[in-house]
């Protein structure tokens, strides 16, 4: 009897340091699976807007992820206004508008490709579709392409920074 | 201490030491395999044989082969490819063994279901197995990454993506699990290792789990007859080896199931040296490029049923049908309520026809999987995935009904 509660509490004092050990190597393995600091520092990127071309997709990268700009055209920008889910995902800079977007279909993540005939992007992978302003047209994407944060900086747009624009369309539900 | 005499032979001073005697009769000459049974029954043979094919020619890929973004693609297309003498052979074995696997692991899955071989007292085989089908999976595709070609990317991409869990938004975890926002080296490098290391030592370990499940029940026979293993063995050992109902593993039954081996490795061989096309995506062979996404994406042929079954819906449900898809087939022994455990055919209709009907559906959705998502190829998938979900459903409501054969 004095034998085995001697090796009961042996036991639980070998299960309360193993737990801890466990726990802590835990800790350590998923902190090791984190992004470097290296990879989060370098995820700034500068955009000089003057230089878009009306109705012309352009792809810029940032944090590895295309980002897509496209200046509206006069006739994008009035099929917008018809629609309040539409302008109000667009960026104005200067006086132009400008669609914005992270270019990854927020489906599994392939980038769709801008269709000048029809002025929107499809996503070849499983069909979805997305207008101009980048709401969705098609599923199976689940909402409009995902806005990265930015902040308006004179006719410069800085990509990782959070400006009072890219907060209000979160704190509206814009974008994630 | 254990008393040790002097060795009479190598055989006895081993004997001493290790029991190999002992050990032989255990794992090969006295393991009993009935004898009524058919060429089905190799493919776990012809499975280990294939999981050493991919060992040994993985052991030569490693050695070349650089797991950097900057470097692999050259590794693996120019420098085993190229200069490597023989590296053309290691690459080919390894990347047609790679997708055979899976055709053989699904024959031996359909054969499991058809002598409904995993009931009764064989469930853990079955769910050994079904860890083995999910490590082989893994396997498969911590491997495609490798060459980081552009299909490596995109499908390291999507099936990341996979891990936000929809509506749910975890795009944190997805950056937990790259390293990064996009899949980049941090990604490269752990998938790296888990290819090299940690998935296979897994499925050691698993391969031994399915093996000591198989010990108590043996293997199943083509009736689905229950065998007093002890009587029919002491049948053969007392002499009557035509009368008794099983025979040694080795060499009696070992020498039928190399028979297969040797056909099936003529086939794999002019496979890799003729017609490895298949095995090797000719997306993959441009680097890759986290700007461009190729036109169409689709993992190997191997996963094309599953993802069929998660392309036709908005991204929760599809995602909830793809889970299901996954983890359906380990609970068969327990959806499965009908007290038969015989072939399929003589269980009635109703349990005939769900097997069949499930064979087929697969295929279709395989071959939907591969074609472009638009007009008729999406309804068919739709219709096939649906299909696949009633089904499944339906099963223990059927073979509750099913009538004692
Ligand atoms: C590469 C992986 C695998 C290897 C190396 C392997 C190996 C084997 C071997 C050697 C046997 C005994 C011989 C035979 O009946 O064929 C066996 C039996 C069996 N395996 Fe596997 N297997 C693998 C994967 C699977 C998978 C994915 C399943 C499906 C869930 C599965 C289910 C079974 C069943 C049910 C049996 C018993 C067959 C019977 O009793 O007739 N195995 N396996
Ligand atoms: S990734 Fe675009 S539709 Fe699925």
């Amino acid at each position: 009897m004095k034998e085995n509660s001697r090796r009961g509490f042996m036991g639980k004092a070998f299960g309360a340091v193993a737990g801890v050990g466990a726990i802590g190597s835990l800790v350590a393995m998923k902190k090791t699976w984190d992004p470097l600091p290296s990879v989060k520092a370098a995820g700034f990127t500068t955009l000089d807007m003057s230089i878009y071309q009306e109705g012309v997709m352009v792809t810029e990268k940032w944090r590895g992820k295309p980002i897509f700009v496209l200046k509206q055209t006069a006739e994008m920008l009035a099929n917008a206004k018809k629609n309040p889910k539409d302008i109000e995902r667009l960026v104005e800079v200067d006086g132009s508008h400008y669609m914005v977007c992270i270019g990854l279909c927020t489906h599994l993540g392939c980038i769709p490709a801008f269709r000048e005939a029809k002025n929107d992007f499809k996503c070849a992978c499983h069909g979805g579709e997305f207008t101009a302003s980048g709401n969705v047209q098609k599923v199976p994407p689940p909402r409009g392409f995902d806005i990265p944060p930015f902040k308006i900086d004179g006719g410069k747009l800085v990509l990782g920074e959070v400006g009072p624009e890219w907060q209000s369309m979160k704190d509206n539900g814009v974008t994630l | 201490m254990a008393h040790f005499t002097k060795a009479t032979s190598v055989k006895d001073w081993l004997n001493q030491r290790l029991a190999v005697e002992k050990l032989e009769k255990v794992m090969a000459s006295e393991y009993w395999i009935p004898k009524n049974i058919n060429f089905l029954w190799a493919m776990g043979m012809v499975l280990v044989i294939t999981f050493v094919l991919l060992l040994v020619s993985g052991i030569f890929l490693l050695m070349y082969y650089v797991p950097t973004t900057a470097e692999a693609f050259n590794s693996v297309n120019y420098t085993i490819m190229r200069e490597v003498d023989f590296g053309w052979l290691w690459r080919h074995v390894h990347g047609v063994a790679a997708s055979v696997v899976f055709l053989i692991i699904y024959i031996h899955m359909f054969t499991g279901i058809y002598y409904g071989s995993y009931k009764k007292g064989r469930e853990m085989i079955w769910i050994s197995g079904m860890l083995l089908f999910v490590a082989f999976s893994a396997e498969a595709f911590s491997g495609y990454m490798l060459p980081w070609g552009q299909m490596s990317y995109w499908a390291g991409m999507v099936i990341t993506n996979l891990f936000s869990g929809g509506s749910l938004h975890a795009d944190g975890l997805v950056e937990w699990i790259r390293g990064d926002y996009v899949p980049a080296q941090a990604f490269l490098g752990r998938f790296f290792m888990l290819h090299v290391l940690l998935i296979p030592v897994a499925i050691l370990g698993l391969i031994g789990l399915h093996f000591g499940a198989l010990r108590i029940p043996h293997v199943n026979n083509q009736d689905g007859e229950e065998i007093d293993f002890d009587a029919e063995a002491k049948k053969y050992l007392d002499g009557d080896k035509a009368g008794s109902k099983v025979m040694r593993f080795a060499n009696d039954f070992m020498s039928k199931d190399m028979m297969v081996v040797g056909v099936y490795l003529v086939f794999f061989f002019y496979l890799v040296f003729y017609n490895y096309g298949f095995a090797m995506d000719p997306v993959n062979f441009d680097p890759a490029d986290g700007l461009k996404t190729p036109t169409h994406i689709y993992p190997e042929w191997y996963f094309l049923w599953s993802y069929e079954i998660l392309r036709p819906f908005n991204i929760d449900l599809g995602l909830i049908l793809f889970a299901f898809a996954q983890v359906i087939f380990v609970l068969l022994p327990f959806l499965d309520r009908s007290p038969n455990a015989i072939p399929a055919n003589r269980r009635g209709k109703a349990f005939a026809i769900w097997f069949w009907l499930m064979l087929a559906n697969m295929i279709v959705l395989t071959a939907m999987g591969k074609l472009p998502p638009a007009g008729i190829f999406s309804q068919i998938g739709l219709v096939s995935a649906i299909l696949f979900v009633v089904q499944w459903i339906a099963l223990p409501f059927i073979t509750a009904r099913e009538k004692k054969v």
